[in-house]
């Protein structure tokens, strides 16, 4: 059973459909990436499921049809937005607000913000939009995170990191095992190593719903060659971290875990200019490499 | 399954309490509504004597006229540009997606803001109360409970309308605009209007008191008024009308009641708006 299930769901500005009779369901364990262009409509359909927006058409929720605002998925959704609200209350008010009233874990949130680099105790005082954008981002997720939700929608929520504290941001979604994830972003090869789903939007509709798992489920492993225009050394050495072996110092060879395609385009497609050659192919026998 | 969790109106109470009492709008409020009360002690407005009013009678004669020229503007536009304002920083896009009712947001600001705008007024006049008892005058109790009363029912009367203007209007710029021509309306219609209209368009003066009735303000100042001079000597021929129909208890207790259920209808329809609108 879907845990989100979204029927025809049109939303308009005026005479403008943002969403257009968008359909799709959002299972128990998606982990889905959000992708489009600017006013693809991926905003908008987050603040539909959130009640923030009226809309016609059908939102779902475990089976049972939802109201505008149904309290109950509410109180299992945590929200990261693409902008951090300017609120004035101090840092300490909200983190007690959310504590009282969604339930977010304080021991969590401190456990957190530990590890997103950002000392509670010393911003406790401080009023939230005296913080700097990524001081924000970080405060946010860390509610979002010790909160006891079941699904997680995040709006670009790694805009305003920096690359270290984005990097354990991607680690403490993977570790969220027990959540499903609706995640908004611009940049797939940032969210790839977390998702399972990827979604594309276009003016509204649903264009691509490429679940990747069920897809990949063929092979355990593919095969992959690339050749560069020219040697580059860092690059020769992430590849090697993948366990990519070279014929030469153009030339390399190794095979990609199934479930690991995303995060390894991801990984790939930094150095996108260097790349001369690509070849990835399913093994057909699926795990005769030998490898798990 | 997750225990589902609600934040409550305890929670949300506190939440604005906290969030207004370190708004610098309430820090000035509170500063002008005391410090207002504190300026006419010590002028010794106390110890003057107008139209036969001396002591505490005359103090609170005189503060509640001011009141009644400075709560409204404040409430009205400080309130009218506070939930608006909320939807254009986004603000209402992150507290909106916690498990939080509609009812309960929207009541819950909208009383918690109804105990700070009373709070200062009820300080002042509390203030009055104990300034009186220690130069032993006359501590007309009836009357400071009745104006606090009045204060409370103008207070939610412009409460409710500037939670509707908030709910209605696409922006803090249009809230703040239509709040200060409402206002501006209102105080015209106390008296400039009023006359204009009786004499240009020769209504019956049954039609003139109605408008007069009918707004807020004027209801406020003449119930003020009627408490230190039963006959409202003060308004003219207008009191036969009043008096007649409505004998002083019946006034007070209209000017009590009917900004007070003003207030109410009007926020009721701001939250009906706000509940069946786009909330961002």
């Amino acid at each position: 059973m879907g845990m989100i299930r979204i029927n025809k769901l049109t939303k308009r500005f005026e005479k403008r459909a943002v969403l257009d009779e968008l359909t799709v369901s959002i299972d128990a364990g998606d982990r889905i990436a959000l992708i489009g262009s600017n006013g693809a409509g991926k905003t908008t359909l987050f603040r539909c499921l959130l009640g923030h927006y009226r809309f016609s058409g059908e939102v779902g929720f475990e089976g049972a049809g939802m109201g505008r605002r149904d309290l109950d998925m509410l109180s299992r959704v945590a929200f990261v937005p693409q902008t951090p609200p300017p609120l004035r209350m101090p840092v300490g008010e909200l983190l007690s607000f959310a504590a009282k009233g969604s339930g977010a874990d304080p021991v969590k949130m401190n456990e957190i913000a530990d590890a997103m680099g950002i000392d509670l105790a010393e911003i406790n005082t401080r009023p939230f939009y005296r913080l700097s954008g990524g001081q924000k981002q970080k405060v946010l997720v860390t509610v979002a995170l010790a909160r006891p939700a079941d699904l997680l929608i995040f709006d670009e929520p790694a805009a305003n990191l920096d690359p270290a504290a984005r990097a354990v941001f991607i680690d403490l979604l993977a570790g969220r095992r027990d959540a499903s994830m609706l995640i908004a972003s611009h940049r797939l090869e940032e969210v790839a190593p977390l998702v399972n789903r990827v979604i594309e939007m276009d003016r509204g509709q649903v264009v691509l719903d490429d679940s990747v798992m069920d897809r990949l489920k063929a092979g355990h492993f593919r095969a992959c060659r690339i050749g560069l225009a020219e040697p580059h050394p860092t690059f020769a050495a992430a590849l090697a971290e993948w366990g990519f072996t070279s014929q030469s110092e153009t030339m390399f060879e190794g095979q990609i875990p199934a479930g690991d395609t995303l995060r390894f385009l991801g990984t790939l497609s930094r150095y996108a200019s260097l790349v001369d050659r690509l070849s990835l192919e399913t093994d057909p026998d699926g795990s005769d490499t030998g490898k798990e | 399954m997750t225990r589902p969790i609600r934040t409550t109106m305890g929670h949300m109470l506190r939440l604005e309490l906290q969030e207004s009492l370190r708004s610098r709008w309430f820090h000035f409020y509170a500063a002008v509504t005391i410090g207002l009360m504190l300026l006419l002690i010590f002028t010794g407005i106390a110890e003057s004597r107008v139209l036969g009013f001396t002591g505490l009678s005359r103090l609170l004669v005189t503060y509640i006229q001011i009141t009644m020229a400075i709560l409204p503007l404040f409430i009205i536009v400080v309130t009218a540009r506070s939930m608006v304002g909320d939807r254009e920083a986004g603000n209402l896009e992150y507290m909106l997606a916690f498990p939080i009712s509609l009812a309960t947001w929207f009541w819950g600001r909208f009383i918690a803001r109804l105990v700070l705008i009373l709070a200062p007024v009820f300080a002042a006049l509390a203030i009055a109360a104990i300034f009186g008892a220690m130069k032993g005058y006359d501590i007309p109790w009836r009357h400071v409970g009745l104006y606090s009363g009045l204060t409370a029912a103008l207070a939610t009367c412009f409460l409710g309308l500037g939670f509707l203007l908030s709910a209605v209007s696409k922006s803090t710029e249009i809230a703040l605009g239509a709040s200060l021509l409402i206002w501006l309306l209102l105080v015209a219609f106390l008296d400039l209007l009023l006359l204009s209209i009786l004499i240009k368009a020769q209504f019956v003066p049954e039609v003139v008191i109605a408008i007069a009735l009918a707004n807020p303000l004027q209801s406020f100042r003449t119930a003020s008024m009627i408490l230190f001079d039963p006959q409202l000597i003060l308004l003219g021929p207008a009191s036969y009308v009043i008096l007649d129909n409505f004998g002083v208890t019946g006034y007070v207790l209209w000017a009590l009641g009917y900004p007070t259920a003003l207030g109410a209808a009007f926020a009721g329809l701001g939250y009906w708006r706000f509940s069946r609108s786009d909330l961002v």
